[in-house]
């Protein structure tokens, strides 16, 4: 069923940048064309770009926003979301809690 | 005449004319409408519907660029576990489960989940949740919620400590049963509230608070309380609420939040409440009929739907699901179902994700 839906109507995830406008929904509440706009006016791209994965995949892959491949020297998970924190200029709780973290480590150092 | 071939709330594939497919387009919107207190859709809405109903494709689909965000309940268990608790029987890790949706889905968002789905259950074992989503979080890059249910069913006899308001009510004892349900809602509530601060120091992204209001008003009442609480100790954590039903049953009948009573509320003006509790996201249900068409569910469906997206003012995720938002109450969804439901909620219910 999640193929479905992501087939009939999804945004495409990290294929393109679904979880991009998802982040603006969860972290500023940001309705559906608010979310994408967003993210378009970020990343440089229209919004009709935001859904195309010809355009998603070099930018992500440029931004080092972590791709859907597993390409060796791309960011990838925590790196990746770091790369997002920035680019969307957006709160990302584990970011927040790994850079608290190492803060922390390193004043004790 | 011709037919054309659509299913029933079962799933079973059915035959009907365009004028019966249209008349329970219509008669479902007018359902909805009757309960709710809403307007019906309009006649360019059911002509929409009526157009998705005689497409003899078998998947349909947005324009490009309309496309919304998916979100989803139960996520990772999908493969070991869920539909019914056994799943597509892959014995897999829940961590390689949220990866497969992320990278092989392509969902836009993803969620760990215990296969015990309930708050109450996961609190003695949160530690090994922490643990799991801290893993998670460190090779993931779609956001990840965390998601259970409130279950305030659980809080009641014989699973729980309080009455059973299903024993005392019909008992005659009014008084114990709406008692019940008051401490139940506070237990749960400090239970959610437990778990959920743990998670959001664990890095989670958002809590998905799945199928609230399963046991009626006093489980709505929990998770409102509940997100009005975690929003005020952990900001960050974003809050997803999803309904178990288009109606708030009054199993207590008395409880308010905020001053409005919330026995009887329909999606639209939970969607309030949810907002006014400081919610992020919003997840209406409407539960398929499985004697009526699936024309008649999705109508009835989008209508109320629709409704909700225009009385909210924060993002509303449809649950497009097994049995909800006209989607056949069927354990294998046909996929001529889902886009066709899909489709609707996008561009009649004007929904920002699923």
């Amino acid at each position: 069923m999640p193929i479905a839906h992501g087939m009939a109507s999804g945004m495409g995830g990290i294929r393109t940048a679904g979880d991009l406008v998802a982040r603006m929904q969860l972290t500023q509440k940001m309705r559906i064309s608010e979310a994408k706009a967003y993210v378009a006016e970020k990343l440089k791209v229209s919004v009709e770009d935001l859904v195309d994965v010809a355009v998603m995949r070099e930018l992500r892959e440029e931004l080092d926003i972590g791709v859907v491949l597993g390409v060796p020297g791309c960011a990838k998970g925590m790196e990746a979301k770091e790369r997002i924190s920035e680019v969307l200029d957006i709160r990302v709780n584990c970011v927040e809690r790994s850079r608290t973290r190492a803060r922390a480590w390193r004043n004790q150092g | 005449m011709p037919t054309y071939r659509t299913r029933t709330g079962d799933g079973r594939l059915v035959d009907m004319t365009r004028d019966e497919i249209r008349q329970d387009l219509i008669a479902g919107s007018e359902d909805a409408a009757d309960r709710g207190k809403i307007p019906p859709l309009t006649e360019n809405e059911i002509d929409r519907l009526l157009d998705l109903f005689l497409d003899p494709a078998c998947v349909v689909g947005v324009p490009a660029g309309s496309q919304v965000v998916t979100t989803q309940d139960a996520g990772n268990q999908r493969f070991d576990a869920d539909s019914g608790s056994c799943g597509l029987g892959l014995g897999m890790g829940r961590i390689e489960g949220l990866h497969l949706m992320e990278r092989a889905f392509a969902q836009d968002t993803i969620e760990l989940g215990h296969i015990d789905y309930s708050y109450k259950v996961i609190k003695p074992i949160v530690a090994q949740e922490q643990a799991h989503l801290e893993r998670a979080l460190l090779s993931t890059v779609a956001p990840v919620f965390y998601g259970a249910m409130p279950n305030l069913g659980l809080y009641f006899a014989p699973d729980g400590p309080f009455g059973n308001p299903s024993d005392l009510l019909p008992a005659g004892k009014v008084k114990e049963a709406l008692e019940a349900q008051e401490e139940a809602s506070a237990h749960a509530q400090r239970d959610m509230v437990f778990v959920g601060t743990r998670l959001a120091d664990s890095g989670a992204d958002a809590l998905n608070l799945d199928t609230t209001g399963a046991a009626g008003d006093a489980d709505f009442h929990s998770a409102l309380n509940t997100v009005e609480e975690l929003k005020a100790k952990r900001p960050h954590l974003a809050l997803e609420v999803g309904m178990a039903s288009e109606f708030v049953l009054g199993m207590h009948g008395g409880l308010q939040y905020k001053g409005e009573r919330l026995a009887g509320m329909y999606p639209h003006d939970q969607v309030r409440m949810v907002a006014e509790a400081g919610g992020d996201i919003f997840g209406p249900v409407v539960n398929t009929n499985t004697g009526r068409s699936m024309p008649w569910n999705l109508a009835r469906s989008v209508c109320f739907v629709k409704a909700c997206v225009e009385a909210a003012t924060i993002p509303v995720h449809a649950n497009v699901g097994m049995g909800v938002g006209g989607i056949p109450v069927f354990d294998t969804p046909a996929v001529d179902a889902v886009t066709r439901a899909s489709v609707a909620m996008v561009e009649i219910a004007r929904v920002d994700g699923l």
